[in-house]
């Protein structure tokens, strides 16, 4: 870990001028993440700026119907609060099945939005790795693959992305609300935040230099039933290999609508609106599953140790549907 | 001062632990150590050291095979604190083996493995000392390399050396081939094991101090003795000027035998500099630059006649080892006296890769060995359409099946009749993949265990203070089994004090040299040692109180014969103190010694995932007496979640193109959690072992490894249908033979 | 703006266990470090360094969280709480009394962590907190095997005295239960 200098702002003005005032200067929320990085020397900020003080705390509704959800609500507070538990719960199943309890204590929600892919190679600087030091080679190709991407791939990155949150975030079009260093503010779509690898897997997202999220907003809840379904090696505290957020609705028996995110296979929370519009007006059966994930999957490349995703996926998300589809008797 | 002696050359008939009044041992004491632990006042070896300690950080090679040929430190020593960077060529390449005085392999650039240690950074702070080792620059010529087992398997060797005769590399009688094909079912598979990481919860760590005559090194070492030796050869001091200390220790598993590269750097820079320094390694370091178990290839053939007697056992294994080290796997080490049947071979062959040091893991040969012999013994039971426990019990052997040799205490059998009544085998699944609860498939396995009882050369040294206060003094570490709590038990009763008027200290290489930890054989060893020790004492303090021994009962701090009624107190004048000791003798020669139990559980796997879950779990061990019950339990719950972690999850990766371990830490080495284990159910049987040692008692520390990962395996196999063979079992190579 | 510069020592005070501890430190220093290696704090463990192993655990405000992926100076306003905190060998918390009784551990090198992880752990589950394998997100969950696994998953055990942690927390809870009754 290099030295940094190190500010705690105290407000939003404070923090973006401060972030705008040095070359690799980055905001510190929960840390979580970055630390892990920096003690490796994989990140190397010459400057942190504390953002914990900000006032980015509070779940609020919106007036549309939905939650404001401050950038810094930890993961633990966003899983446990009583809306998104009852009208969100496919959010609040994707984080408690992500991380730890201390993690999820620590961890802020636009940090875990953010969070970095967890690819053996990355995280090592003695080994080449195009998203660390662009232009020195993909080690995951042709090394060992099993945790790696099996889609939104490219020839120099086949990292994967290893939120949960941000898949049930996805699935439910969550919009992160941005302020830049101007003091102007916008607001993104996940699709509109997040980059696939392509020729610059260092970049990840379209965030500007400077620009800090301060939240995270969903709109009304869906209707229909929501479930997240996380693969992994442990039965608790492991990435998922492969996961499916999945909201479906129906109506008699036909299927009214559908969205769907997936985690452990893509270089971001992966969706594909094809395959829910696939889904919708049709009665499930297996071949329909099958069909949608003939459309999830269809550019998927497996690199070895990483093919069983592929059909892990096909799997799994066959009985999410057919969970979310089932008639309750 | 007095000695006495214990050598095991005859049975036991009679223990003087079986003549307390009210024993401590064999009862369920808790951990002496118990509230140090759970306040966080046991000091561990990074907890040590003040004022003016520095802090270093090793550097490693990037090169799975190569030669450093730059090694650019100037911008790290400019750096703030940095107070040097040692490239001193006593650095060590890798990890001493776990017995015997030569310094391990040193002083070259040569770089044999990825990650080996190249030089050390000191600072005047932790963070400086990081930041610094990160700044070290250096060029190297790489080399070619062998990465890969599975790539050299042809050009494995017979290991060039038994390891003082424990690992038996060939035997083979009969004539297997023969055999085989006069056999009514036959099973002939292979088994592969990857490596595999200790990952002991503290990892390596050594604060090293130098005051110009003595160095002094508090670390965490299982055998302090082993270290004190090798780092005094690779020093060029004699062992006296060494002290090394290790009270507490978290956990090692095999990986703190002998002296690891952290040791060496702190003292080397300790002696540099003049001042204390701590070297604790990095997790990642500790996956990199320690020690791990050998990968293994294990073909292994079964015959049987159609009843179910096997008359052929053919064990052969290779395993991977870095050039000119000595120790190997060997896996086939409980192969030579779990079953009987006339033909037999056993066969150990090792190949030579650029891998980080192979070293004993706990239960070296049987952890891994078990799981083949064990896994063929449940498909042999499968064709041969018999019940697995009835096809053991088929088998049991009268004697060693190979050397003739009687057993000391085996109780094998009795361990797979109980096990099987507790867990309600008899109303298991039958049918592979036919037993559904939803998603799930549910499946029962079993298997056999048996680790071999070891005895070495222990001495301990007891006193009685004049206010009659116990004391043990001995190098013996507690590395979580249970040490300072048995001891103290042992002097207990043997003494007839209370529990708290004994004080053991361990770890401590002044004091008298044991067997230290490893080979489930520290509680036997330094136990019979106390044991030799409390028997003169007895001795002593009867002829104090003008008593003869025999006829004296020692309870409540007092001497009682007779009419005879004294405290010890009164007894001991300014002190007693005897040293104790122990030797194997012919008993250990003679007989064939092993501690024996049997696991069974149930295992659920999802039938779309592929996602595997332990459900149920009994195990029955027999081994001798059982010191403590509290402690035994957890050690035997501990092994079979070591076992469980091996069969599901655990796979030092090693990447094929430089064999640098791809997976460097706790996040994707992933060792079983809370989550993974349920309530695990473990019963010992009455036992004594009288050939064993004067406690009666065999090594349990092992044990509950043996096998317990092949049950799974087996479990797995009922639930699904699916052998998977190449361990481990993780979902991907499970669920594409399972219908969802 | 009050900065602290590169490789300057900060002043910085802690309230660790209800006490002040004011010290200089360089800001790269994780509040696990500066707990073991500035306050002498040593109780708190450090066995992976990233967050994977659970043995840095301490109470922030009441709160588990990792130590080590945190930097002391990010600690300046909070209530630290670890093991020294809880209870020492003369005057044990009952959950450290539960833990020697029923073995809930071995080497010990986890145990200090694996008791501020329950003590947080319990706090969450007053609160009515769910957990990954709780079948309603809604009601409050109950203080099962299942749920007391899923919850302490984040502090590994390589000795794995598992079954005996679980039983020690099991019985302090019980008995905690048995007094407010």
């Amino acid at each position: 870990m290099i030295a940094f200098d190190y500010l705690r702002a105290a407000d939003r003005d404070q923090a973006l001028s401060a972030a705008q005032s040095r070359d690799g200067a980055r905001f510190i929320a929960g840390g979580t993440n970055l630390l892990d990085l920096m003690k490796l020397q994989v990140e190397a900020p010459r400057r942190l700026v504390d953002i914990g003080a900000l006032d980015l705390r509070q779940i609020e509704r919106t007036d549309e119907g939905g939650l404001r959800i401050g950038a810094l609500v930890s993961n633990a507070d966003l899983a446990a609060h009583p809306l998104v538990r009852a009208r969100y719960p496919v959010l609040s199943r994707a984080i408690l099945a992500g991380a730890s309890a201390q993690l999820r204590n620590k961890a802020t929600t636009a940090g875990n939005l953010l969070q970095r892919t967890r690819c053996y190679f990355f995280y090592d600087p003695a080994v080449p790795c195009n998203k660390r030091t662009p232009g020195s080679g993909c080690s995951a190709i042709g090394g060992f693959n099993r945790i790696m991407a099996v889609l939104g791939t490219s020839e120099q990155c086949i990292a994967s992305h290893p939120s949960d949150m941000a898949v049930a975030m996805r699935v439910l079009d969550a919009r992160v609300e941005t302020v830049l260093p101007s003091g102007e503010r916008r607001a993104l779509s996940l699709d509109e935040l997040y980059r696939l690898p392509g020729d610059t897997p260092q970049i990840e997202t379209h965030l500007q230099p400077g620009e800090l999220i301060t939240a995270v907003l969903l709109p009304s809840p869906p209707t229909g039933r929501q479930t997240y379904r996380k693969v992994r090696d442990r039965a608790s505290y492991a990435f998922a290999l492969v996961s499916v957020a999945g909201i479906v609705s129906m109506e008699q028996d036909r299927i009214s609508g559908a969205a769907l995110a997936f985690g452990g296979v893509g270089t971001m929370p992966w969706r594909d609106r094809a395959a829910e519009d696939l889904l919708v007006g049709q009665q499930p059966s297996r071949a329909l599953f099958d069909q949608a994930a003939d459309t999830v999957l269809a550019a998927a490349i497996g690199h070895g140790e990483n093919d069983f995703k592929i059909p892990l996926l096909r799997r799994t998300l066959a009985a999410v549907l057919g969970k979310l589809t089932e008639t309750v008797a | 001062m007095s000695e006495a002696s214990i050598t095991m050359d005859a049975p036991f008939e009679r223990s003087l632990l079986d003549t307390a009044p009210a024993p401590l041992v064999g009862t369920s004491v808790s951990r002496v150590d118990g509230p140090f632990k759970v306040t966080g006042q046991a000091r561990y070896a990074a907890e040590h050291g003040s004022g003016d300690l520095a802090y270093g950080m090793l550097v490693r090679a990037p090169v799975g095979s190569g030669r450093i040929d730059r090694l650019d430190t100037a911008a790290a020593e400019a750096m703030p604190g940095v107070l040097a960077v040692i490239t001193d060529a006593r650095l060590i390449r890798n990890g001493g083996d776990f017995a015997g005085a030569a310094a391990p392999p040193h002083g070259s650039r040569d770089v044999v493995y990825f990650g080996q240690p190249i030089a050390l950074v000191v600072a005047d702070s932790f963070e400086r000392a990081r930041a610094a080792a990160s700044a070290v620059r250096l060029s190297y010529e790489r080399k070619p390399g062998v990465f890969d087992l599975a790539e050299v398997l042809d050009s494995a060797e017979p290991p060039t050396n038994d390891i003082f005769g424990l690992f038996l590399i060939h035997t083979e009688q009969g004539d297997v081939a023969g055999a085989l094909k006069q056999a009514a079912v036959v099973v002939d598979e292979v088994w592969t094991t990857p490596s595999q990481s200790h990952a002991p919860m503290e990892p390596h760590a050594t604060v090293a101090q130098w005051d110009g005559r003595r160095l002094t090194l508090h670390g965490s070492y299982q055998s302090p003795v082993t270290t004190r030796d090798q780092l005094a050869t690779l020093l060029g001091l004699e062992t006296a000027q060494v002290r090394v200390l290790a009270p507490f220790v978290g956990g090692g598993f095999g990986s703190k035998l002998g002296l690891m590269p952290e040791a060496a750097a702190a003292a080397i820079a300790a002696q540099r500099l003049g001042r204390p320094v701590k070297v604790a390694l990095p997790r990642q370091h500790v996956f990199e630059m320690t020690g791990r178990r050998p990968a293994t290839h294990q073909r292994l053939r079964l015959g049987a006649d159609a009843d179910g007697k096997l008359t052929t056992i053919a064990h052969e294994t290779i395993t991977d080892q870095l050039e000119g080290e000595m120790f190997f796997e060997p896996a086939g080490i409980a192969t030579h006296l779990l079953y009987a049947a006339p033909n037999r071979l056993v066969d150990h062959k090792v190949a030579r890769v650029n891998k980080l040091l192979g070293v004993s893991m706990r239960a070296p040969g049987e952890g891994v060995g078990q799981l083949s012999l064990e896994c063929a013994m449940d498909e042999l039971a499968e064709k041969l359409d018999l019940d697995p426990v009835e096809l053991r019990l088929r088998n049991e052997p009268e004697v060693h099946p190979e050397t003739g040799q009687a057993f000391s205490s085996r109780s094998l059998a009795e361990c797979l009749r109980v096990g099987a009544e507790r867990f309600g085998w008899t109303a298991r699944n039958r049918a592979p993949g036919r037993c559904r609860d939803g998603e799930w498939l549910i499946g029962h396995g079993m298997a056999a265990s048996a680790r071999g009882n070891l005895f070495g050369p222990a001495k301990v040294r007891v006193r009685i203070d004049a206010d009659g206060l116990a004391a043990v003094e001995t190098e013996m570490t507690d590395i979580g089994t249970g040490t300072y709590t048995i001891l103290s038990q042992i002097v207990a009763d043997l003494l007839g004090v209370a529990l708290d008027r004994v004080e053991v200290r361990l770890g401590d290489t002044d004091a008298p040299t044991s067997a230290g930890s490893g080979g489930s054989w520290g509680a036997t060893t330094a136990g019979s040692a106390v044991y030799a020790a409390c028997e003169k004492l007895r001795v002593m303090l009867a002829e104090a109180a003008g008593v003869t021994s025999g006829n004296a009962v020692f309870a409540d701090g007092m001497i009682v014969a007779g009419e005879v009624r004294r405290p010890l107190s009164e007894l001991v004048g300014n002190g007693m103190v005897v040293d104790g000791a122990t030797a194997p003798g012919t008993s250990n020669a003679h007989f064939s010694q092993s501690s024996y139990g049997a696991h069974f559980c149930e295992m659920r796997v999802n039938a779309v995932t592929g996602e595997m879950r332990v459900a149920r779990w009994n195990s029955v061990f027999a081994a001798g007496r059982i010191l403590n019950t509290k402690t035994a339990t957890s050690q035997a719950i501990g092994g079979i979640v070591f076992g469980i972690g091996g069969a599901l999850t655990e796979e030092l990766v090693h990447d094929v193109r430089t064999g640098k371990v791809v997976n460097r830490d706790l996040g994707e080495y992933h060792v079983p959690v809370h989550a993974d284990i349920p309530d695990i159910d473990v019963l010992y049987l009455e036992e004594r072992d009288r050939l064993a040692n004067p406690l009666l008692a065999k090594g349990i520390g092992e044990l509950g490894v043996c096998g317990s990962g092949a049950a799974v395996a087996n479990a797995i196999y009922n639930a699904t249908g699916v052998r998977v063979r190449d361990f481990p079992i993780t979902l991907d190579k499970l669920f594409p033979g399972i219908t969802p | 703006m009050d900065w602290i510069d590169a490789e300057v020592e900060a002043p910085l005070t802690l309230r660790v266990n209800g006490v002040p501890h004011s010290v200089r430190i360089d800001t790269r220093t994780t509040l696990l470090d500066a707990l073991r290696e500035r306050f002498g704090l040593t109780g708190t463990k450090k066995g992976c360094d990233h967050g994977q192993c659970g043995a840095c655990t301490v109470l922030v405000n009441g709160r588990r969280i990792n130590s080590c992926l945190s930097l002391a100076m990010m600690h300046a306003d909070d209530e630290i709480t670890t093991i020294e905190g809880v209870g020492a060998p003369g005057a044990l918390h009952p959950l450290q009394t539960a833990f020697i009784d029923a073995d809930g551990f071995q080497c010990g090198y986890c145990t200090s962590g694996q008791i501020c992880s329950a003590l947080g752990m319990l706090e969450e589950v007053a609160a009515g907190w769910p957990s990954h394998v709780s079948g309603d997100l809604m009601p409050a969950p109950p203080l099962d095997l299942g749920e007391i696994c899923e919850r302490m998953s984040g502090n590994l055990c390589r000795c794995a005295a598992y079954p005996r942690i679980v039983a020690a927390i099991q019985s302090y809870a019980a008995s905690r239960e048995g007094e407010g009754a």
